[in-house]
């Protein structure tokens, strides 16, 4: 006969059995909880913070609406570098040799400057400047674009928004300021909000592009630090206001709070990764010696079942 | 047909099966081994009326579509208790949790009853997380711009792109409730099938 | 819709929230009370006794 392993075998119970109603128990059960639930919601609600679009952030802060717009150009904001899925801007975060997200390649397309900037530029109507700066940029040589975009960036430092325009003191810069202008006029009105959800026709539901634009700026992230959300701030287990968020997330989010996670480039693959794992080690408690045997060392059990430790 | 080419028809067979494994006794149970007996059973049915309280506000809220919430008080109040139903239910289902942990609760072959809860546990943090991204307001934009990092480093971000509002909300009301539900259901019929764990054998406390 | 101001919450949480901040420890006033509760009733479930069930045991 098979030895008794006291973590994996269960003993035959030939004790008494109690009456049990599973029906009323279930409907006890529903009527707490029903009664739970509405006091909860009458008492505190839930949150809904307006959502950010292009038009509010824009009209808060120009400044950085139009450097987030150039960084597009120039190829320096999260999305411009950021590689798979998105582009080829680097070969993104890597687990050990594997590069996992490059290996999977470029599936959702996303060009920061023919998407967010030269796109719906092109698409504003009856703007002669416009139409000429956008010519220049058009015909002119890579080479040349970069020089405009670098000499710009460069004096872009300084800009600052006065009169309705933004400007920057640079000279020499080809069609940036008259593009770089045009866009912050139209993320004001409201029109890129548009220009970049319409991308996929009259229906959308995807709203990759504009979300990745907006979480290229600063704004943004402030809102969010305002709110406690960053990633330092065990931000994802944190809810807007001061209600509870998913605090079920609070192992995933502590790596991020510890090294060498806490300033690893890696360390969302790698989060993932042990993430993985821990929730492999959940799932096969069963057959995990040492993790097995941990309730009957610990011996809570005895407290749950003392009326039953004690008869017997 | 005789009656031996009755029992070897597949239907015939099934029910067998499942009526020797589920006898009617065994679903709706009428008594409980007397061990059953602390407040810590409580909360694995607690967990799965506070699931039926988050789809019952979930198809309230399905019913005028997801930006209803935004615009009426009716709307936020149901938006309201849906979220207080996932609090509920995730709290209830934690302590359901640790307390099958310290019942090792997988012994007599129930490893798979325990396995089974694991996964609809990871199951519904997918679905609330689908469903803080749904939200369609300033903390779904920051969680699913945030959250993307981690899913594309794996490579999944390539199929599971969480700016997607249409596929995140498709997952959140249809894909992933449907799984969890599924999962709970076989979850309970093996805690039906198996019984409540026993107690420990009462042996002498092992010296340290 | 009309505005129905009686599902207005009473106590709305709708102000920003308050942090403990400890060493690396970062966590809102509102999840440390959930996770503290959670404590809370995981020790009571298991401390307070379950009523009647073991004086109406029949064998079986």
């Amino acid at each position: 006969m098979k030895r008794f392993r006291p973590d994996v075998d269960a003993p035959e119970y030939h004790g008494p059995y109690a009456p049990y109603d599973i029906i009323k128990e279930g409907t006890i059960a529903f009527v707490v909880v029903a009664i739970l639930v509405v006091a909860l919601a009458t008492l505190f609600g839930s949150p809904d913070t307006k959502a950010v679009t292009i038009r509010s952030w824009s009209n808060a802060d120009p400044v950085d609406f139009a450097t987030t717009a150039l960084g597009e150009l120039n190829g320096t904001t999260i999305t411009a570098g950021y590689g798979a899925p998105y582009n080829h801007g680097s070969l993104g975060q890597e687990l050990g040799p594997l590069h996992l997200a490059n290996l999977v390649g470029v599936t959702i397309p996303v060009n920061p400057v023919q998407d967010f900037v030269i796109a719906p530029l092109t698409s504003v109507p009856n703007d002669h400047p416009l139409r000429v700066a956008l010519a220049q940029w058009h015909t002119a040589s890579s080479a040349q674009r970069a020089t405009w975009v670098s000499r710009y960036s460069h004096a872009a430092v300084h800009m600052t928004w006065s009169n309705g325009h933004i400007v920057v003191p640079a000279t020499d810069t080809g069609p940036l300021g008259v593009m770089i202008n045009s866009l912050t006029q139209m993320a004001r009105s409201g029109a890129l909000d548009q220009a970049l959800v319409t991308g996929h026709g009259f229906y959308t539901t995807n709203y990759t592009k504009p979300l990745l634009f907006v979480a290229d700026g600063t704004y943004f992230a402030n809102l969010a630090k305002s709110q406690h959300l960053l990633g330092n701030q065990w931000g994802m287990m944190n809810e807007t206001d001061s209600y509870p968020g998913q605090a079920w997330l609070w192992l995933y989010t502590f790596w991020y709070q510890v090294p060498p996670f806490s300033s690893s480039p890696n360390a969302d693959v790698q989060v993932w990764a042990i993430m993985m794992l821990a929730s492999a080690l959940l799932l096969l408690v069963p057959f995990i010696p040492g993790l097995r045997s941990i309730p009957r060392k610990v011996r809570v059990y005895r407290l749950i079942w003392r009326e039953h430790y004690r008869t017997s | 047909m005789s009656s031996t080419d009755i029992e070897r028809q597949w239907t015939t067979r099934l029910r067998h099966r499942v009526t020797g494994h589920l006898p009617p006794e065994k679903v709706l149970p009428d008594t409980q081994p007397a061990y059953v007996a602390s407040w810590i059973y409580v909360f694995g049915v607690t967990t799965m009326v506070a699931l039926s309280m988050v789809i019952l506000t979930g198809f309230v809220l399905a019913i005028r579509g997801p930006q209803w919430w935004h615009t009426s008080d009716v709307g936020h109040y149901v938006n309201s208790l849906h979220l207080w139903s996932v609090e509920v239910f995730f709290f209830a289902m934690v302590i359901h949790l640790w307390g099958k942990f310290f019942m090792a609760a997988w012994r007599g072959r129930r490893a798979l009853t325990w396995m089974t809860g694991v996964v609809t546990f990871l199951t519904s943090i997918a679905a609330a997380f689908t469903g803080y991204v749904s939200q369609t307001n300033f903390d779904s934009q920051w969680i699913s711009t945030q959250a993307k990092d981690g899913i594309n480093a794996t490579g999944a971000g390539s199929i599971f792109n969480v700016l997607n509002l249409g596929q995140m909300l498709m997952w959140h009301i249809v894909l992933l409730p449907l799984v969890a539900v599924i999962l709970t259901a076989v979850h309970v019929v093996m805690v039906r099938v198996r019984g409540v764990v026993p107690p420990f054998e009462d042996a002498p406390p092992e010296k340290p | 819709m009309v505005g129905l101001p009686l599902l207005a919450a009473l106590f709305p949480l709708d102000h920003l929230g308050h942090y403990i901040h400890w060493g690396w420890v970062y966590i809102s006033y509102a999840n440390a009370i959930v996770v503290a509760l959670m404590v809370i009733c995981f020790v009571a479930a298991i401390w307070v006794p379950f009523p009647g069930r073991n004086r109406r045991k029949e064998s079986r």
